[in-house]
């Protein structure tokens, strides 16, 4: 896979460590779960928690905190056992083509998923999640068709799945991220023969009536 | 408590390469046989730090204490995935100590961390890259933040030692968050550039 839009530096620093909200979190997961580029890169900014750590304040513990531990260990703990590194599997990428972050949110296949049409070649999937004040949610866009506009101007963050698009950022196939820190005035238009999946963050709840009327109005003039 | 002493022991710059060997060991130890020695000495390196460093992000002393238990207990039960090509001992108990604060703080599970650490065990060989990142680097991690000027560093230890959200460190230090993110990015530009000036 060649990927050619990534994680911007400050979001990595953010995710590593851990300011970045749920939905926000799930996007940047599932794109370091396509990207090798982004994984290294995350482990440099761990560096710098690591480097904190190091340097952190050394208060004292509590008597017995190491006997507490010790004898939970000894009430009996599973554990795990090293993970064999697989060779990656080539051309088996479309059968499953949802990242594993993503698939305790979705399932294995995009097929299963309960989309819902908001105008014909559009369809959506809301993902609901715990304590987020953000919006996720995934869109299938078929061929030729415009992204609806969505977001309030926040940050945005759309990754591409299954197929691609453009706009006046450039070409985005699956593995490519846009890592907007405002919301950008863009016409993505999707140029796969195959629809376009995207899984989206918006910083705000996302007013889907909105998208619904402005995704209306190319259509009226049909 | 000798083998604490040492542990505990101030160390020169020189020997922290040593000191992070140690640790590696040590990890080894437990992964490889349960050794509750190894274990007790990297509880006495790290509890005290990782509770240092849940105070500084605004826990309570009890809550503080229960994180150290809950970090070491994961510790002790995933060393055997701890890989040195992947970074230092300090990164990766870091990472564990960032996402129990996350699990204990929000109702969502840090499950996409730890999916995304499972496919970087499954699928990433470690390159030269990683290499450099890993165990031989922890003094250039050192050096690399201790040259940074300190508005940088100021924004380094708000996010990674005392977990502020980007907005609170704006806040903090009176500047917008666009000024918060490009010292950000140029904190980790800095990292990047002096580790892999040893390639
Ligand atoms: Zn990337």
């Amino acid at each position: 896979m060649s990927i050619h839009h990534h994680l911007d530096a400050a979001t990595l620093m953010r995710y590593a460590s851990g300011d970045l909200d749920t939905a926000f979190t799930v996007v940047v997961a599932s794109h370091l779960a396509m990207c090798d580029a982004c994984r290294e890169s995350v482990r440099v900014a761990e560096a710098m928690g690591g480097q904190c750590l190091d340097d952190a304040p050394a208060p004292m513990l509590s008597d017995g905190a190491f006997a507490r531990l010790s004898h939970a260990i000894d009430a009996g703990v599973t554990r795990d056992t090293p993970v064999v590194p697989r060779a990656r599997e080539i051309g088996s990428q479309h059968a499953s083509d949802v990242p594993l972050p993503l698939r305790p949110f979705v399932g294995d296949t995009f097929d299963d998923v309960s989309w819902r049409m908001i105008v014909p070649g559009v369809h959506r999937h809301r993902i609901e999640l715990a304590d987020t004040q953000s919006s996720l949610y995934m869109l299938k866009i078929g061929e030729g068709r415009k992204m609806p506009e969505h977001g309030h101007g926040g940050p945005e963050m759309t990754l591409v799945m299954r197929g691609s698009y453009s706009d006046t950022l450039g070409h985005y196939g699956a593995g490519d991220v846009a890592d907007l820190d405002e919301h950008v005035e863009h016409q993505p238009i999707v140029n796969s023969s195959e629809p376009c999946i995207c899984l989206v963050a918006t910083e705000e709840p996302t007013q889907f009536k909105g998208i619904v009327s402005r995704l209306m109005q190319p259509f009226v003039g049909i | 408590m000798l083998k604490v002493l040492r542990v505990e022991k101030p160390m020169g710059d020189r020997e922290r390469g040593s000191d992070q060997q140690m640790m590696q060991s040590l990890i080894k130890a437990i992964a490889e046989s349960g050794d509750r020695d190894a274990f007790e000495a990297l509880f006495a390196r790290f509890g005290p730090r990782i509770k240092g460093m849940m105070i500084s992000s605004g826990a309570t002393d009890d809550m503080a204490e229960d994180l150290v238990q809950d970090v070491m207990m994961t510790i002790w039960r995933k060393a055997a995935l701890y890989s040195p090509e992947r970074g230092n001992v300090s990164t990766w108990i870091f990472t564990i100590a960032r996402n129990a604060r996350i699990d204990r703080l929000r109702r969502q599970p840090t499950q996409p961390y730890v999916d995304v650490d499972t496919i970087t065990l499954e699928c990433d060989a470690p390159t030269a890259e990683t290499q450099v990142i890993g165990s031989q680097s922890d003094a250039r991690v050192r050096e690399a933040v201790e040259l940074l000027p300190d508005e940088q560093k100021a924004v380094i230890e708000l996010a990674f030692l005392r977990f502020k959200p980007q907005s609170t460190i704006a806040k903090e230090l009176n500047v917008p968050i666009g000024t918060v993110k490009s010292r950000m990015r140029l904190a980790y530009q800095k990292l990047k550039e002096h580790l892999e000036e040893l390639r």
